[in-house]
Parts: C-alpha cells; structure tokens; sequence
C-alpha cells in the first residue's frame, strides 16, 4: 500500500508561551516546535500498515522552512520522501484552505490510504483531513482509534471513538482519508541509523503555483485571526503561597477546615 | 443585519444529545445579535421525538430529514442532506454542537456547500458590523478571537458548556419535513459499538480523586500519586496523554472520551486543564490544581491551587495529611 501521511509542526505544549507585540500571534523566536501528537500516532500507523502488508509511506507538510524538522524527524521514523508545502503564500490558512493545497499535492501521485491526525495542537480545525477526503471525493472518518485493512486493500474496518468511552466500528471503501487520534499505538522513537538515513531522503518544495492554486493561505482562507489572548480567569484559584511544606500544610487545613471535604 | 440562523440538532435513538439545547440557546443569541431568525433542522430516522423536544423552543421551524439512510450516522448521507437543504436555502449561518459526530462532518460539508467554519466557539460579541467569535487554541492555554471575512454560508460549532442549555427560549414551533435527496446514501458500513475499556472501572461514584497528566513524567513516577491516593482514600485517574502512553489503564481516563465525575474533592497534578479533560471533571465539588505553571489554565477552574513540581507537593501534602491526624 501507498500511504500519504500530514504531518503539521506546531509549538511544544511544555513551551512557556508569550504574546507577539502586534498581538496577532505567539511570539516564535526561541520557541520549540514539535511534531504535532496526533500526527505521530497517524505516522505510526502508516508505517506499522506497510511493515505488514508492504508498501510505502510519504509524508506532507505544509508549513514555513522550520516545517523541515518535523519531515526530517518523520523520515528518520520510516518514511521514504516528504513534500514539503514551502511558500510564504501558504500561511494562515485554515483547515480549508490547507486542506485543499494539501489535497492538490496527494493528488499528483497515487495513494491507497491518506491518514492525518485528529487535531493539531496550536490551532485545531479539527477539519483538514475531511477536507482533503472531499476534494479527493474519498470517504473519510474523525478520531480513528483502529484500522485493519481488509479485501486485499479494497476496504478498511475503522474502529472510531464516540463520547464517553464508547468506539463505534465500520467499514469503508479504500482508498479514504482516516484521521487518527492520539493513543491508538505506541509511536515508535527514531534510531540513530534511522536519523543518519533521514539525510539522504528527499524532501520536494512545492508552491502555490505548482499545485495549480490561484489562492492559498489568508488569502484561501474566510476565516481572520483577529488577536490571540491569554483567557480570563473564571474567578480562579486561590493560589497558596509559600516553601513546600507551608503550602502542603496550608492546603491541608483548608481542605479540612474551609473545604471540609476530607476529615 | 438580518438573515437567517440554522441550528443542526444532533439526536441519538429519538432523543437530543445534551449539547443539542446548548446550541439551541446559541443559535438563538447568534440570531438575537443578527436580527435574524433560527430554525432548527434534525436527521435520523423515527425521530418524531427528538423533533417534538425541538419544536418547544422559540424558533420559527424545525425541518426533520427522517430516513432510513440517516438510521445511523454516516457522513455520505447526512452530508448529502444537509448540503441538498443549504444549496436550497443559502442560510448565513449555521449553528452546530462541537461534538465528536459533528466535528466527523462538519468540514467536509463546509468543503462540500464552499462555506466557512469556525469549530469549538466559546462565545461571541459585536465588533463593529460583524461579530468576533472566542475559540480555545493551543490546549487552552490561549484565546482567539476570529472573524469571517467574504460573502457566503458559515458554520460555528459551539464546544459544550459555552452556552447553558437552561438559557434556551422556549417556545412552539412548526415542524416540517426535510427531503432527503437520493444521493444521501450511507458511506460507512456499520458494524457495531464496544465500551473502549473493557470491563470498566467505575469512578463516577468516588469521593475523592488524585488525577495526574503528562506533567508526571513516566509510568515509573507513579509513588507519590499511589501514596497520596491511599492516604486519602483515593482512586487514581488521569489525562488522556498518560493513558496514551500507556503508564495507565484507559479506564482511569477523565474527560470528554473517558469517564465524567463529579467527586466531594478533585485533585489534578500535572494536568494544563485542556477542555476536552475538563469537561470531564468541572463538576467536581472542590478542585485542587498542582502544576509548575503558573499559567496552566486549570488554575481557572481550580479552588485552590499550588505553583510547584508534583513530586515534591504531592509527598508533602501526603506528609501534612498523616502529621494532621497525627
Ligand atoms: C477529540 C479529543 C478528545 C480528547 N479527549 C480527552 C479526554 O477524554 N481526556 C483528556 O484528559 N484529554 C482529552 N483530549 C486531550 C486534551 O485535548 C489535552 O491534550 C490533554 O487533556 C492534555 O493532558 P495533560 O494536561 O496531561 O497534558 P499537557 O497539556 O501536556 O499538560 C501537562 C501539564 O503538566 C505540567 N507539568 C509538567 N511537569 C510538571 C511537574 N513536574 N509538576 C507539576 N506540573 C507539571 C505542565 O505545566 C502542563 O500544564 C482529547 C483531545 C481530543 C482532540
Ligand atoms: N499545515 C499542515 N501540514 C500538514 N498537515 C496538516 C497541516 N494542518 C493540519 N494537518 C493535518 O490535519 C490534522 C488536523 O489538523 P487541524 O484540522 O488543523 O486540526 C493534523 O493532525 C495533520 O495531520
């Protein structure tokens, strides 16, 4: 099987995040980026899907240069060749927008399988992944917690997960877009053959033109980013001051003596 | 401003799925805002009583697509029928409760009928001649405000708690029937559901819970949560994260795919406070937050909270408790 897979950067979740002066954005210098989570499950299962059934596994990104991190570090996990969505006119766009410049780089080759993950973890549309199953006219399914490829690669039984530990199963036609959640393998770590190999992968730069896109980014995209802000605290915690056993001891007599929920 | 506000109720076996009120009051309001009217649309098949829960709101219709192909959800068919209804009817906007089943169609249709979406709004307020719409993005630890630009439908799916169902007018509304098109036919072969943990471990009925999240570092950091948790009598729980790496079981999740609980006292440690794990836990009658970031969202919703490493508060809180009893 060939497997398409998008992979996005997006900033660590550990990363102490600031404020861009225009406050339009978060201010990225010095700030870690990261292969986005779900995204490494999604990689995960592409390569564990070729390792049994054979096959390869190509990887998308759209993103500025520093987007090149999270291809490289996804060839280094397996992948043979990434496409890297490298233009200035790409930025800001929203799960349409990507979704389409996305969907018209997969297009230019033939794929049996697209997998993404469930969310990205700066801006979660939640959406790409379906949006590039519909210009491909592909059917697609969100939060995918199991994949077994079945009828010689004709179709797939998709395990997906519903609200409150519940998982619904069916199956679909390949070739689909399957969006995987966070936690439905155990992601591999790149070895150090792995990272040495990687160097020699190609990774292809593709522009707006290219794609044969008159539009992308902002400029694809109805949806503006206004500002960006740190949210209102919804009353807040009364935060306990002081050396470690002070507060231990403070929170103790507040549990007991204000809370009272512990004796 | 005027125009016309569609909310798509979402309903499972012939009753509204709880958000679907909470997107109801939204609409609603949106419309308020506008100057518009809202109407309601459902799909499914023998749903007379998910419509009827509908029609008693303030809304000028509720339009049900009642088919055999919408028996089970399946994107094919209820993408067909919305988009068949919209290409009809152009509303502005169109209202949707952020849940797992709408957010699995949500940008397909927009992508399908060429509108916008603006998934997970909070709120929204006026600005000027349009409306900015409050989103949580990365993890929660910040707010955007959005705006859309251009002509044409947009879609806002309201994440759960945003709205409170309780504020929804009530009302009588006509219902009427919603064709469903020939081309809604079911993509997905339904094969069944299954409980994700198995024989599973019941933490709705505790009284006192030690959650922990990524922040706790390893499966084999776990000493101080475990001596904590017996010292008080506790069960453990967690983030989805720490089950996803697997240092717990799944059915220690807390959340919106886990278990919601609502114990006498909550105790996260490690845990940034992201909705999709709040959800699951906001009811809780006090919440302790421990976590070495200051900023951590979680200390919004907390009572108390404690700036520090969990492996050095947990121990001492677990030392306090025992010295307290002496
Ligand atoms: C569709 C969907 C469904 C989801 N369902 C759920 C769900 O049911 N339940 C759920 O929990 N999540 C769920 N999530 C994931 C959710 O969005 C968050 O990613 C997750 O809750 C974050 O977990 P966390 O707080 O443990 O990790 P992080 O967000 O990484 O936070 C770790 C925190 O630990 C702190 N920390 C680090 N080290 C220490 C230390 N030594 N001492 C103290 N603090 C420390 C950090 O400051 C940080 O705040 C879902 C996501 C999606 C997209
Ligand atoms: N810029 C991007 N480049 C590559 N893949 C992306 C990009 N944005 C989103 N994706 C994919 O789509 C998934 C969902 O992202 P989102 O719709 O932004 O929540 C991600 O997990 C990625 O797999």
């Amino acid at each position: 099987m060939r497997i398409a897979v998008c992979v996005k950067q997006v900033p660590d979740t550990e990363a102490r995040l600031r404020l861009a002066r225009d406050g339009k954005w978060i201010e990225e210098e010095d700030l870690p980026f990261v292969l986005n989570e779900s995204d490494e499950y999604a990689l995960e299962e592409a390569l564990a899907i070729t390792e049994k059934l054979g096959g390869e596994v190509v990887v998308f990104s759209l993103g500025p240069e520093r987007a090149k991190e999270a291809l490289r570090k996804a060839l280094a996990l397996g992948a043979v060749r990434a496409v890297h969505l490298n233009d200035n006119a790409f930025a800001g766009g929203d799960a349409l927008a990507n979704g389409r410049a996305l969907a018209a780089a997969i297009r230019r080759e033939e794929f049996d399988l697209v997998l993404t993950g469930s969310q990205s973890d700066d801006l979660g549309w939640g959406g790409t992944g379906s949006v590039v199953a519909g210009e491909l006219g592909w059917p697609h399914a969100w939060l995918v917690m199991g994949i077994e490829i079945e009828d010689g690669g004709g179709s797939a039984r998709v395990t997906r997960e519903m609200e409150s530990g519940m998982n619904e199963i069916f199956r679909l036609k390949l070739p689909a877009v399957l969006q995987v959640q966070a936690g439905i393998n155990h992601p591999r770590y790149p070895s150090l053959k792995g990272i040495m190999a990687a160097k020699k992968k190609p990774i292809d730069d593709l522009s707006p033109t290219d794609l044969g896109l008159s539009a992308a980014g902002s400029a694809a995209s109805r949806i503006e980013l206004v500002s960006v802000a740190f949210p209102e605290s919804g009353g807040g915690a009364e935060i306990l001051q002081g050396d470690t056993d002070v507060v231990a001891k403070l929170l103790v007599e507040k549990l007991t003596k204000e809370a009272r929920v512990i004796a | 401003m005027s125009g016309r506000v569609w909310i798509v109720l979402q309903q499972r076996e012939g009753q509204l799925h709880r958000m679907s009120r909470e997107a109801i009051a939204a609409g609603q309001r949106l419309a308020a805002e506008l100057g518009a009217s809202a109407e309601a649309v459902v799909l499914g098949a023998g749903i007379g009583s998910a419509a009827q829960a509908a029609a008693g709101h303030a809304l000028t219709r509720v339009r049900v697509a009642d088919a055999e192909a919408l028996s089970h959800y399946t994107p094919g068919a209820y993408v067909e029928t919305l988009a068949a209804a919209m290409a009809a009817e152009s509303p502005d906007w169109v209202v949707f409760p952020h849940t797992y089943q709408t957010v699995d169609y949500l940008a397909r249709l927009a992508q399908r009928v060429g509108a916008t979406v603006i998934p997970e709004a909070t709120g929204f307020v006026r600005d000027g001649d349009g409306l900015l719409f409050r989103r949580p993005i990365l993890g929660g630890k910040l707010e955007a405000k959005v705006r859309v630009k251009g002509e044409g439908t947009a879609f806002v799916s309201v994440q759960s708690g945003a709205f409170q169902a309780d504020s929804a007018t009530t009302g009588s509304a006509p219902i009427e029937a919603l064709p469903v098109p020939a081309a809604a036919v079911p993509d997905r072969e339904i094969l069944g559901v299954e409980t994700v943990a198995g024989e599973k471990l019941d933490l709705t009925k505790v009284d006192v819970i030690v959650a922990v999240g990524r922040g706790v570092g390893g499966a084999d950091k776990m000493a101080p949560v475990e001596e904590l948790a017996k010292t008080l009598g506790a069960e453990i729980a967690a983030s989805r994260p720490v089950i996803d790496n697997g240092w717990l079981p799944r059915d220690r999740q807390i959340g919106s795919s886990g278990q919601t609980v609502t114990p006498r006292l909550y105790i996260a440690a490690g845990i940034s406070g992201a909705i999709q794990h709040t959800v699951g836990m906001k009811g809780s009658q006090v919440i302790v937050a421990i976590n070495k970031d200051p900023g951590a969202p979680i200390f919004n919703i907390a009572r108390y909270g404690i700036v520090g490493d969990l492996h050095e508060v947990l121990p001492a809180i677990t030392k306090a408790i025992r010295e307290g009893r002496g």
